[in-house]
């Protein structure tokens, strides 16, 4: 196993390094820049000039790259073109929020799309089953930023139930300690503070776990319908065994290999930036620095520095997907 | 009362998801006066996108200058409403017979925020470090600065001019002088910047402000710029919560002039439009600004205070006399009267706008009423262009599709219009849609491969050379105009011209010719950007050049 481990994490350095020099270029060579950003309407030559000096930009590419890997080394990401801020203090403010809201989008997603699932299965054929069919189908169909603004249009506008955006009432004076709105709450006693924060959560975690709640259905129906008609559950019932036994141990534990990969799927890519979600209920995490670092001047160290994260994160979530096989089914081994 | 009880079960929850080992395991820093609630002494406006930072000299985007200007003040000011320059920090000035020697009457009895005296040292220490900045960062972010007086003690760009700034002097703590070794036109107008604002110099020393450190491809800023801006102005600088969106201004106490009304602005940042208005609907925000033209109407009937600027922006059709066909005067007087300009105002234009007749508004001094005009008339654009034998005329038309600016809310609209009048009149129009950013700017502006573009520009500060000057004072790719020397040396004439009748004359005739004798592109709309607050909010005065001040505004 820890060899595993260890061969794992030395294929995830090659890739995060070619992925660095990939983004790289890549972002250098796209028209446009940070200097038109920069200057918009008074942008002249003399500017110009002075910019892509003072900005390095004259350099060749790989002499520019080799000084953004020395720095990266010493575990300097650079400074925000556009405010100036080191790009681990924007990236270390932006991925609480963007945890906040995954874990949150994920608890509604397992939390009802595996029972929903396995009762859809039980209940093949009926309306139950038809039901959650056409409800997955729903969603998985329906775009992300049109639910938002659906939700919001409803429960924010004609009804107040809901604040439209942000992650806490404006002027609220709370005490941030981890970054995470409602744990930092309850940590400090500002318990207000923190019902405040999940209030605002429950919008954006709803419109994120659309998603990964139908697809989580899906297969946990499909996974569950399988195992169902395995022999070994047909055994266990001729046998006599209780209800509750064969559906624990035997059914629902055979059913959830695939639902873990999904379920790890998932996270990777809820953790990776909810682009969509994040922008349309202006939630400061790493999907919404994602866009403003591309449409609010080509800010690349934050935006080569999120994406990095963002596939260092993917990798993290499908190794310990891996790994957590053998603890769920013993037959599994991780090569 | 529904949102009131769910927030309570959601307390509820919380609550009861509580760990009792980890709760209170950390300090609570909040204020125990100021209760868990935004108080009724808080105006709150939705800011569009992050700040870069808050040094004056280092900015020049309107949310940087928006919080800028409730934390400084600058030496001479706007009459609130209008571009007419006012005394600010300065109560009166006069220039000598050369226009070279500047002299400030300053306010007396005021104090910077840190408790500091602003006098004629504090202004002149503000002068001597905007001219000594070093390094190519820190110059390269001076844009308004360049804008005005050329350069720096020591250039760092080969290209950049020679400063105009010679020295300042402080004859007595309530007198500053000012000596440039030219004339500028833009004085007094550009004193007004927000970028020119006057900062103490004891937090400027003591927070390190001229360091600017070039890290990577990026630029780092002092401690005074992004946590200690201290000024004269209405509010002090609370702090920029990051991971909240917010910048929190607090009121003045000590301030010299009409303090602030309300306890605290905070601006609160909310990048996409539609949440903007969202959160105004639902009362988390008492002001938006810039709403989009086709929305303004429902938010007025919707009981929201509309509140149009006076227009100081211009719209204009750019045209690339590079094209040999488009150096024919009477081509482009063509392009001219063949656009229904008041038809698009009135259909695609936002509320308030009206056809331009010339470059510039007509609260900019130069003005000239009697310009040749170009009301629509497709006969006349058909016939000049027979006479000039460009009846099969095809032009490339740019426009940038991505972008809303103040004066061109809508850029695809614009163009569609356009094209259709053009084409009325028999030119061939291909419409090139580019992004602004990496396709647009970099073809129009540094390669010059349009026949025709739209574009536009609001005013800086109010003079004709932030106008006219500007688009037409030199050479330009944009609009190919490299040989026209005749224009570039009249409008040079007209910014040096020191007397004030003389000056006014000049650039009416500056005007008159562009219209007339140059037309290197058309004119089409002055277009007043609007701010939207909730009918509780009283005493903000709009301010053509978007530079209003929160210290007027009570709230409820």
């Amino acid at each position: 196993m820890l060899r595993v481990i260890v061969r794992r994490l030395l294929q995830m350095a090659v890739t995060l390094i070619a992925l660095s020099a990939l983004i790289f270029i890549w972002l250098r060579n796209l028209p446009g820049g940070p200097i038109d950003a920069l200057l918009g309407e008074r942008a002249t030559p003399e500017r110009r000039a002075l910019l892509t000096k003072a900005l390095g930009y004259d350099q060749p590419i790989l002499v520019q790259y080799g000084k953004f890997m020395q720095r990266l080394v010493t575990g300097d990401f650079g400074n925000s073109i556009r405010t100036g801020e080191p790009v681990t203090a924007v990236i270390g403010r932006a991925f609480p929020a963007t945890v906040e809201l995954a874990v949150a989008a994920l608890i509604i997603a397992v939390g009802l799309g595996i029972p929903l699932g396995y009762l859809a299965a039980r209940h093949r054929g009926r309306i139950l089953d038809n039901l959650s069919i056409t409800a997955t189908l729903v969603g998985i169909s329906i775009p992300i930023f049109f639910l938002g603004y659906l939700l919001k249009d409803v429960f924010t506008q004609g009804i107040h139930w809901f604040p439209p955006s942000g992650r806490i009432t404006t002027g609220l004076d709370n005490t941030e300690v981890t970054g995470f709105f409602v744990l930092d709450g309850l940590l400090t006693r500002e318990f207000d503070a923190s019902a405040d924060a999940l209030w605002h959560l429950i919008l954006p975690a709803v419109t994120l776990a659309t998603i990964p709640l139908a697809v989580i259905v899906r297969i946990t129906r499909a996974s569950v319908l399988d195992v169902l008609n395995e022999d070994y559950v047909r055994t266990a019932e001729a046998k006599g065994l209780r209800h509750r036994i064969i559906r624990g141990r035997h059914v629902l534990r055979n059913a959830l290999l695939p639902v873990v990969t999904t379920i790890g799927l998932q996270t990777g890519s809820l953790l990776a930036g909810a682009v969509l979600t994040e922008k349309v209920y202006n939630w400061g995490g790493l999907g919404t620095l994602i866009t403003d670092s591309i449409s609010g001047g080509r800010d690349y160290p934050v935006l080569q520095a999120v994406i990095l994260l963002a596939a260092l994160v993917f990798v993290v979530v499908n190794l310990l997907v891996d790994l957590s096989y053998a603890i769920i089914d013993p037959r599994v081994r991780v090569r | 009362m529904q949102a009131t009880r769910l927030k309570a079960a959601v307390a509820v929850a919380a609550a009861a998801a509580m760990v009792a080992g980890a709760a209170g395991c950390a300090q609570s820093d909040r204020d125990k006066d100021s209760g868990g609630a935004k108080t009724g002494g808080t105006f709150i406006f939705a800011g569009a996108g992050d700040p870069k930072n808050f040094d004056p000299i280092f900015n020049d985007d309107g949310e940087s200058l928006r919080v800028i200007r409730q934390v400084y003040e600058t030496l001479v000011t706007h009459k609130p409403g209008t571009a007419e320059v006012t005394g600010g920090l300065a109560e009166s000035w006069e220039h000598d017979s050369t226009g070279k020697v500047w002299t400030f009457h300053l306010r007396k009895g005021v104090k910077f925020q840190d408790g500091t005296a602003f006098n004629a040292a504090a202004v002149c220490f503000n002068f001597d470090r905007w001219y000594n900045m070093k390094g190519s960062a820190a110059q390269s972010q001076m844009i308004y600065y360049t804008d005005v007086f050329g350069g720096f003690a020591k250039n760092e760009a080969e290209t950049a001019g020679k400063s105009i700034y010679e020295k300042c002097e402080a004859k007595d703590d309530a007198t500053a002088v000012l000596t440039l070794n030219t004339y500028k036109g833009a004085f007094p107008g550009a004193f007004a910047l927000t970028s020119l604002s006057i900062a103490s110099p004891e937090a400027l020393k003591k927070y390190d402000a001229d360091k600017v450190v070039q890290n990577g491809d990026s630029f780092e800023y002092s401690a005074f710029a992004n946590e200690h801006p201290v000024g004269t102005g209405p509010f002090t600088f609370g702090g920029w919560d990051k991971a909240k969106g917010e910048i929190t201004l607090n009121r003045y106490a000590d301030y010299w002039g009409e303090k602030a009304k309300v306890d605290k602005t905070i601006i609160k940042i909310i990048k996409d439009e539609t949440t903007r208005k969202q959160e105004l609907r639902a009362g988390t925000v008492q002001g938006i600004d810039f709403p989009a033209p086709a929305d303004q109407k429902a938010l007025a009937g919707e009981g929201f205070q509309v509140l149009p600027r006076p227009a100081f922006n211009i719209l204009y059709l750019g045209i690339n006399e590079k094209n040999p066909k488009l150096k024919d005067l009477r081509v482009r007087q063509a392009i001219a009267y063949a656009l229904n300009r008041q038809q698009l105002v009135q259909t695609k234009g936002p509320a308030g706008a009206s056809v331009a007749d010339q470059f510039a508004p007509n609260t900019v001094l130069g003005y000239a009423p009697d310009v040749q005009k170009y009301d629509y008339n497709p006969e006349k654009a058909k016939q000049l262009l027979a006479e000039a034998g460009a009846q099969n005329l095809t032009l490339n038309f740019y426009f940038p599709p991505d972008v809303t600016r103040p004066y061109m809310p809508n850029p695809q609209e614009i163009a569609n219009v356009l094209s259709n009048d053009l084409q009325a009149v028999g030119i061939k129009v291909n419409a090139v849609p580019r992004p602004w950013n990496g396709g647009f700017k970099d073809d129009v502006q540094q390669f010059g491969k349009q026949d025709l573009h739209i574009l536009g520009w609001t005013g800086d500060y109010n003079d004709p050379s932030n106008f006219t000057g500007t688009f037409f004072g030199r050479a330009k790719v944009e609009f190919g105009t490299q040989g026209m020397t005749e224009m570039f040396d009249a409008i040079s004439k007209a910014d040096a011209t020191v007397d004030d009748a003389a000056k006014k004359a000049a650039w009416e005739q500056v005007n008159r010719d562009l219209m007339s004798k140059w037309l290197p592109a058309v004119p089409i709309w002055n277009a007043p950007p609007a701010i939207v607050v909730t009918k509780d909010v009283k005493g903000l005065v709009p301010s053509p050049l978007t530079a209003e001040e929160f210290n007027t505004v009570t709230v409820g």
